[in-house]
C-alpha cells in the first residue's frame, strides 16, 4: 500500500481518524475529469447567455438527455457511435424545439420571467424521461475499455481521457466557430447589437434557435461522455446545471475561455478539498470560494466588466 | 413615520376583506387536512410577500431564500429540541441570528449584478443546505430532527385549528406591512432602485443600504416565519432550507406577479394547491407542474396578478 | 309533503327507516377497506418507492381479485411524497383525515417515516413501515412496525462476515442520503462491539459523478484491509466503477442498498466479488429446499418480474410483507378496527416473508433477526450465497 507524502501532524490519531497522505496527481487527475464536464457545461450556459440574455436552467437536462438517450439506442442494439451520434443529435432538436415553443414566444420578457420558464422547461424534460423511460438509473459502456492507465503515478479510466480529450477539441472548434466562420461571428454580432448585425445581413431570427441547438449538443456531448463513468438517470441533470452555472459564474458568463476555466476551477477545487479537507463539505467549500472569487472580480475571472444595470 | 391620506381606509379595504375572509374560512373547512392546506398556503405565501419586496421592488433575484426559511426552522428546533430554551425565547434568536448573517452576507454579495447575484444567492441556499445536511448532531442530518411544540410559560399551541390564526394573522400582518412599505417614502425609494439604480442615486435614494435593508428585512421575515412552520409541522429536515424549496418561492412571486402583494398570495396559493392537485396523476407530476409555469410564463409574463388587473382596468396593487 | 305524525305517520316513519338501514348496511358491505400509502415514487429514494408502490398495486388487486379482504374490497390510496419528508407529513395528514383510510403502509425512507409518526400517533391508527432507520422501532412505538431490516443488522452482519475473514481494518465510505448517514452512525457504533476498527469515514454525494478523490484518500491509510460502502442505488456503483479504476483490490462490502439488479448492472465487471448483506429474495433458487422462504420469494420474483417487466427488488418486497401481514392481522381480527387490527399485527409470528420469518413482540417491531439477511457474493455478475 502506497504511502508516500508527509506526515501533517504527530499527536495520538482518535478512534476514527486517518493520518491522511491523499496522491497529488491522482486528485488533480480527478478534478480535470470532472471539470471537463462543468466546462462543457458552462460553456452551454455561455453560448445561449451570449446569445439572449437568458440563464437557461435547463441545461443540466441537455446533458441528462445526452445519457439517457444514447443509454436507451444502446440497449436497444444500436452499436455505440451510432448511439453516440443519434443521441447529440436527438438532443440538437429538442433543444431547437425549447427555443421555439418556450423561448421565442416570451422574448423581450423579464429576466425572471425567462429563468421561470427555463426552470419549467427542466422539469417538463425531466418529467418527460421520467414519464417515458422510468426512474432508473442507466449504464452506458466506455467507449474503449475500462482498464485503467497509469499516468505520472495516477490511474486513470480510459473513458476519462475521453472526456478531457472531446472537452479539448470542442473547445478548439467552438473558438473556431465563433472567431473564424460567418455564423458564429453572426451570433456574437448579433448578441453585441442586434441592430448592427441585421444591417450587416445576419439573420438575428435564428440565432436564438441556433443557440439553443448548439448548446444542447455540447449538453448532450458532455451527457454521453460521462455516463460511462457516472451512469445516466432521470435526474442527473440537476446537479450537473447547477454545478455548470456555478462554473460559468467563476469564469464570467458569456466568455467562452472563462467557461473552460470556471468548470476546471470548480472540478479541482472539489476534489483537493475531498481528498485534503473533508468529503462532506466538498461541494460547500467549492461555493465559497466560488463566492470569494465573485466578491474580487465580480463579473467573473474572464467576464466582461458589467456596464449595464440590473 | 407613515403619514396616512385620508383614503387610508379605502385603500386598505382589500386587505379587511381578506382579513374577514381568513376568519370566516375555518367554517367550510371539513377536517384537519383542509386545515393544513390553508396553513402552508399562508406560510408560503407570506415568505412569498417578503421574497417580493426584494424580487419585486428592488429587481434582485434569491435564488436561496428557502436557506432562510429553513435556517429560521432549524434555529428554533435546534435552541428547543437540543438546548432546552423557551420556544419564544428560541424565535426571536432564530430570527436574528439569520437577520445578522443576511446582513453580513448582504453586504458582500449585494454588490454583484444580475445574473452573478443570482448565482451567489443560489451558492449560499447550497452552502446551507449542505450545512445543515452534515452536522448530524445538532440537526439530526439529511433525517432531520423532531421540533417540540410551541409553548409560552404553561400555554401549549398545538393542532391545526389553533396554528390557523396564527399563520392567518401573521398573513395579513405581512400584507398589510407590505402594503404600508410600499406606500411610504421608503417604498417609492424601492421602487426607484427597480427602475434605476443610477436615477435612484440622483434622487439621495442610498441605493446599497436600501439593498442591504430589504435583504435583510426579507430573511428575517422568511426566518421568523420559518420557526413557526417547525413548530407546527412539529419536524423539519434539510429539504426546507434547499434549492428547489428556493425555486418555488421564486415561482410563487413571479408566476403571481412581480411587485404585487396579492400576487404572491395568489402565487402561493397556486402553487401550493398544485401539487394538491396533481397528486393523482401519479408519474405526470413533473411534468405537469413544468407545463403549468412554462404556459403561465408565456401568456403571462409579468404574473398572473398584474395582468388580471390590467385586464379589469384597476390599478396594479 | 308533511308527515303527520298522528295517524300512520309512525309507520311510515319506521318504513323509512327500515329502507335507509338496509342500504345502509348493504352500502357497508360494499364499503371498501381502505390502505394509505406514502411512498418514495419520485426523487433520490425513486429506487425504493417505485418497486414499493408497484407491489402493493399488485397485491391489493390481486387480492381484490379473489374476493376481497374480510368480504370488502381494497382501495388503495396513494401518494408520491417526492423524497421529502414534508411531503410525508401534509399527504400522512391527508390520508387520515380526508381520505379516511383504515391502515397506512409506508415510508420508504427513514426520513419520512419519523416525519409521519406524530400523526399516526395522534390518529392513533397503525402504520406499517418499509425503511430501514433502526431508530423506527427503537424505542419501540405503539402504533409503529417495520418490515425492513435495519441498517444496524447491515453493519452487524458485514463486520462479522469481515471479522470471520480476519479483516479488522475497515474504512468507511458512506452516502451523504437519510439511508448513508443513518447507516454510518450504526456502523460506527456497532463496530467496537464487533471487534474492528473503522479507520477512515468519508462521505460521497448520491450524484456524484466521481469518488477517486475520497478512494485516494481512504487508500492510504495505514494498513487499510477493507472498505465498507453505505449508499444505495446508483452511488455505490460509481464506487465500485471508481475502485477498480484505481486498482484497489482489497475487499469490498455494500450495504443492503444494493440488493437489486440495477446495481449489477451500472457496476458491472466493477462489482466483481463485492458482498452485501441482503435479504434471500436475491437467490431464491440458491436456497434449502426446506427453507421457508424458498416458495414465498419464488413467487413474488415471477410475480413481480411478469406484471411489471422490472427486476426484483428487496424493497417492493417489504411493501408485499407490510401487506401480508396487515391482511393476516385484519382477518384475525376480524375487522378493521385500528386498536385491533394493531394489537394483531404485534402478535404476527412466524409469517414468512421475503425479509425473513417474521415473530414480532410489543417490545419488538420488526420481527427479523439478523440472521433473516444472508451474505451474498456478486460472482461473474450475479448473486451467490457466500456462506
Amino acid at each position: 500500500m502506497a504511502r508516500g507524502g508527509w506526515r501533517s501532524d504527530r499527536r495520538p490519531l482518535g478512534p476514527y481518524e486517518s493520518r491522511v497522505v491523499p496522491q497529488l496527481p491522482q486528485l488533480i487527475l480527478t478534478g480535470v475529469t470532472v471539470g471537463a464536464t462543468y466546462a462543457l457545461a458552462a460553456l452551454g450556459f455561455s453560448i445561449i447567455y451570449n446569445a439572449s440574455g437568458v440563464i437557461n436552467f435547463a441545461q443540466g437536462e441537455f446533458i441528462m438527455l445526452g445519457g439517457m438517450i444514447a443509454a436507451f439506442l444502446a440497449a436497444l442494439g444500436a452499436p455505440l457511435p451510432l448511439a453516440v451520434v443519434g443521441a447529440v443529435a436527438a438532443t440538437a432538436l429538442i433543444g431547437f424545439i425549447v427555443a421555439k415553443l418556450a423561448i421565442a414566444p416570451a422574448r423581450g420578457a423579464d429576466v425572471t420571467t425567462l429563468v421561470i420558464i427555463t426552470i419549467g422547461v427542466s422539469m417538463i424534460l425531466r418529467g418527460g424521461v421520467e414519464a417515458t423511460l422510468g426512474k432508473g438509473g442507466r449504464a452506458l459502456p466506455p467507449f474503449s475499455g475500462d482498464k485503467p492507465i497509469a499516468i505520472a503515478g495516477a490511474m486513470v479510466s480510459p473513458q476519462s481521457l475521453w472526456v478531457m480529450a472531446t472537452t479539448l477539441v470542442v473547445v478548439a472548434a467552438l473558438a473556431l466557430f465563433f472567431t473564424r466562420t460567418r455564423h458564429g461571428k453572426g451570433i456574437l454580432a448579433a448578441a453585441y447589437n442586434r441592430l448592427a448585425a441585421e444591417l450587416v445581413g445576419v439573420d438575428t431570427r435564428r440565432v436564438l434557435s441556433m443557440s439553443f441547438v448548439l448548446s444542447a449538443a455540447l449538453g448532450a456531448l458532455g451527457g454521453v461522455l460521462i455516463a460511462p463513468i457516472a451512469n445516466a438517470s432521470y435526474d442527473a441533470g440537476i446537479m450537473l446545471g447547477l454545478k455548470g452555472f456555478v462554473a460559468a459564474a467563476i469564469g464570467g458568463l458569456g466568455s467562452g475561455v472563462g467557461a473552460v476555466a470556471g468548470g476546471l476551477a470548480l472540478g479541482l477545487m472539489e476534489s483537493l478539498t475531498a481528498g485534503y479537507v473533508s468529503s462532506a463539505y466538498k461541494d460547500a467549500v467549492a461555493i465559497v470560494v466560488v463566492l470569494a472569487v465573485l466578491l474580487v472580480r465580480p463579473s467573473g475571472l474572464f467576464g466582461a466588466a458589467s456596464g449595464g444595470e440590473t | 413615520m407613515l403619514h396616512a391620506p385620508p383614503s387610508a381606509l379605502v385603500s386598505r379595504a382589500p386587505t379587511l376583506i381578506f382579513a374577514a375572509a381568513l376568519a370566516a374560512l375555518p367554517l367550510i373547512l371539513p377536517n384537519a387536512y383542509y386545515y393544513d392546506v390553508a396553513i402552508r398556503i399562508a406560510a408560503n405565501a407570506t415568505v412569498a410577500i417578503a421574497l417580493n419586496l426584494l424580487i419585486g421592488y428592488t429587481g434582485q433575484i434569491s435564488l436561496g431564500h428557502a436557506a432562510f426559511f429553513g435556517l429560521g426552522a432549524y434555529g428554533s428546533a435546534i435552541l428547543v429540541g437540543v438546548f432546552g430554551w423557551p420556544p419564544l425565547a428560541a424565535l426571536v434568536a432564530s430570527a436574528a441570528a439569520v437577520g445578522t448573517l443576511a446582513y453580513l452576507v448582504g453586504r458582500a454579495i449585494l454588490r454583484l449584478e444580475g445574473h452573478y447575484l443570482a448565482m451567489a444567492t443560489l451558492g449560499l441556499g447550497v452552502v446551507a443546505s449542505i450545512a445543515i445536511g452534515n452536522e448530524v448532531a445538532l440537526t439530526g442530518g439529511p433525517d432531520g430532527m423532531a421540533v417540540p411544540d410551541f409553548s409560552v410559560l404553561s400555554w401549549r399551541l398545538a393542532g391545526e385549528k389553533s396554528w390557523y390564526w396564527v399563520f392567518a394573522a401573521l398573513l395579513v400582518a405581512a400584507i398589510a406591512l407590505a402594503d404600508n412599505l410600499v406606500d411610504s417614502p421608503a417604498g417609492r425609494a424601492l421602487r426607484a432602485l427597480h427602475g434605476s439604480q443610477t436615477a435612484a442615486r440622483t434622487l439621495g435614494v442610498d441605493a446599497s443600504a436600501f439593498k442591504t435593508r430589504v435583504f435583510v428585512l426579507s430573511a428575517v421575515a422568511a426566518a421568523f416565519v420559518g420557526s413557526l412552520y417547525g413548530h407546527y409541522e412539529g419536524f423539519v429536515t434539510p429539504g426546507l432550507a434547499a434549492f428547489p424549496k428556493s425555486v418555488q418561492l421564486m415561482t410563487m412571486v413571479v408566476v403571481g406577479g412581480m411587485a404585487s402583494v396579492w400576487g404572491s398570495v395568489l402565487g402561493a396559493a397556486l402553487l401550493s394547491l398544485a401539487p394538491e392537485l396533481l397528486a393523482r396523476f401519479q408519474g405526470y407530476e413533473t411534468i405537469g407542474f413544468g407545463l403549468i409555469l412554462v404556459i403561465t410564463m408565456i401568456f403571462l409574463p409579468r404574473g398572473i396578478a398584474p395582468t388580471l388587473a390590467a385586464r379589469f382596468g384597476r390599478k396594479a396593487a | 309533503m308533511r308527515c303527520s305524525l298522528r295517524t300512520g305517520g309512525w309507520r311510515r316513519a319506521s318504513l323509512v327507516a327500515a329502507v335507509l338501514a338496509w342500504t345502509a348496511c348493504s352500502a357497508h358491505a360494499e364499503e371498501p377497506i381502505k390502505i394509505g400509502s406514502v411512498f418514495s415514487v419520485t426523487g433520490p429514494a425513486a429506487f425504493l418507492g417505485d418497486p414499493e408502490l408497484k407491489t402493493l398495486q399488485i397485491y391489493v388487486d390481486q387480492t381484490n381479485a379473489e374476493g376481497g379482504l374480510l368480504g370488502h374490497p381494497i382501495k388503495l390510496i396513494a401518494y408520491d411524497d417526492g423524497s421529502e419528508a414534508a411531503q410525508a407529513n401534509s399527504f400522512a395528514k391527508r390520508l387520515i383525515e380526508e381520505d379516511r383510510v383504515d391502515i397506512l403502509i409506508g415510508g420508504s425512507t427513514t426520513g419520512s417515516t419519523m416525519a409521519m409518526y406524530p400523526q399516526v400517533e395522534r390518529a392513533q391508527i397503525p402504520f406499517i413501515s418499509c425503511a430501514a432507520g433502526v431508530v423506527i422501532v427503537e424505542p419501540v412505538k405503539k402504533w409503529m412496525f417495520k418490515v425492513a431490516h435495519s441498517d444496524r443488522m447491515a453493519a452487524e452482519r458485514v463486520f462479522a462476515d469481515a471479522k470471520k475473514r480476519g479483516l479488522t481494518k475497515i474504512a468507511l465510505l458512506s452516502e451523504t442520503s437519510g439511508f448513508g448517514q443513518s447507516g454510518r452512525k450504526e456502523s460506527l457504533a456497532a463496530a467496537p462491539k464487533a471487534g474492528v476498527e473503522i479507520v477512515a469515514d468519508e462521505t460521497y454525494g448520491p450524484k456524484d459523478s466521481d469518488v477517486t478523490a475520497q478512494l485516494t484518500k481512504i487508500r492510504a491509510v495505514d494498513g487499510l484491509q477493507a472498505i465498507f460502502v453505505f449508499g444505495m442505488g446508483e452511488g455505490p456503483a460509481v464506487v465500485a466503477k471508481g475502485v477498480a479504476q484505481l486498482g484497489i483490490t482489497l475487499p469490498v462490502y455494500q450495504s443492503h442498498g444494493v440488493a437489486s439488479a440495477e446495481f449489477v448492472r451500472l457496476a458491472g465487471a466493477a462489482a466483481e466479488g463485492e458482498r452485501f448483506p441482503a435479504a434471500a429474495i436475491l437467490i431464491p433458487e440458491q436456497l434449502d429446499e426446506s427453507d421457508p422462504q424458498r416458495a414465498v420469494l419464488k413467487d413474488y420474483v415471477a410475480l413481480f418480474a411478469a406484471k411489471t417487466g422490472n427486476d426484483v427488488s428487496t424493497f417492493g418486497g417489504h411493501a408485499r410483507d407490510a401487506f401480508f401481514i396487515f391482511k393476516a392481522a385484519a382477518e384475525r381480527a376480524g375487522s378493521v378496527d385500528k386498536a385491533k387490527v394493531r394489537d394483531e399485527i404485534e402478535k404476527t409470528s412466524g409469517f414468512v416473508g421475503t425479509g425473513g420469518v417474521v415473530s414480532m413482540t410489543p417490545q419488538d417491531h420488526l420481527g427479523l433477526s439478523a440472521s433473516a439477511f444472508r451474505m451474498i457474493e456478486i460472482k461473474d455478475g450475479a448473486w451467490r450465497l457466500a456462506e
